[in-house]
């Protein structure tokens, strides 16, 4: 198996740490892309509980609920680590965790900047036979293959 | 080196679309592939060669005949769709937690 790298992101935002660590985290519905959802119907919230341990998961307009993952490390408003547990066939699996680390470094009381790295890219990889039916299940690489088609477009 | 460029410039061509979602069903010869398909072989080949080059497939020879498939892990492709992600989730925070009405989402 190979190891593949993180993905590292960052973001500079305007206001204070305190403030970019909350609307990250408690209003995290006010800005994640609604059409981004593993459930069968349209997404109607995002939750992330804000606790060590809290779920971070997805309700649908119709009510049902699918876990993404959970909160790994909970220290506001320096950084959180969250548990992406949803594999490539984009379905959550309980087995598989990869880290979702992001740290709020206050540039100055106004000014934050927002480090994000995903990591453990490789674990996705780990049950092969898993990701092997998701090459052929209609939601997984075809999903995908949707996805990139929309970005690419 | 697989690159987030090389994998999106990989699925951009519709032609290489549908190959890669043909051997989503199994490993193909390139004649196998390029049958039903409105290009000719040596073009199928070509896309081959860019889908290999981001990673996306990989080949072995079989005799005189050389057999694609998708990368067993996929790796690649999916690293490339989670960078991505988080490009836009990123922005889309960014936005909101400088908005005013961000305040009291």
């Amino acid at each position: 198996m190979n190891t593949i790298d993180a993905v590292r992101k960052s973001v500079t935002v305007g206001v204070p740490a305190d403030r970019a660590f909350r609307v990250f985290t408690e209003g995290i519905d006010g800005w994640w892309f609604r059409e981004h959802h593993i459930g069968a119907s349209e997404l109607k919230e995002v939750v992330l509980e804000p606790r060590a341990g809290g779920r971070w998961y997805e309700i649908g307009v119709d009510g049902t609920e699918c876990q993404w993952g959970h909160v790994l490390q909970w220290d506001p408003p320096h950084r959180i680590v969250l548990a992406w547990q949803i594999d490539a066939t984009w379905h959550f699996d309980p087995k598989l965790v990869t880290e979702v680390e992001v740290r709020f470094i206050a540039d100055t009381p106004e000014r934050t900047t927002v480090e994000l790295e995903h990591r453990d890219l490789e674990r996705f990889g780990a049950d092969r036979d898993t990701m092997r039916s998701g090459f052929d299940s209609p939601d997984g690489w075809q999903g995908l293959l949707d996805r990139f088609g929309q970005a690419t477009a | 080196m697989t690159t987030y460029q090389t994998v999106l410039s990989g699925l951009a061509d519709p032609t290489r679309r549908s190959i890669f979602e043909r051997l989503g069903s199994g490993p193909r010869a390139v004649v196998e592939l390029a049958d039903g398909l409105p290009v000719s072989r040596p073009a199928v080949s070509q896309h081959l060669r860019v889908l290999k080059e981001a990673g996306l497939v990989i080949d072995r020879r079989v005799g005189t005949r050389r057999i694609y498939q998708l990368n067993p892990d996929g790796l690649g492709a999916l690293r490339a769709y989670l960078d991505r992600f988080w490009d836009r989730a990123l922005a889309d925070f960014k936005a909101a937690a400088e908005s005013e009405q961000g305040e009291d989402r």
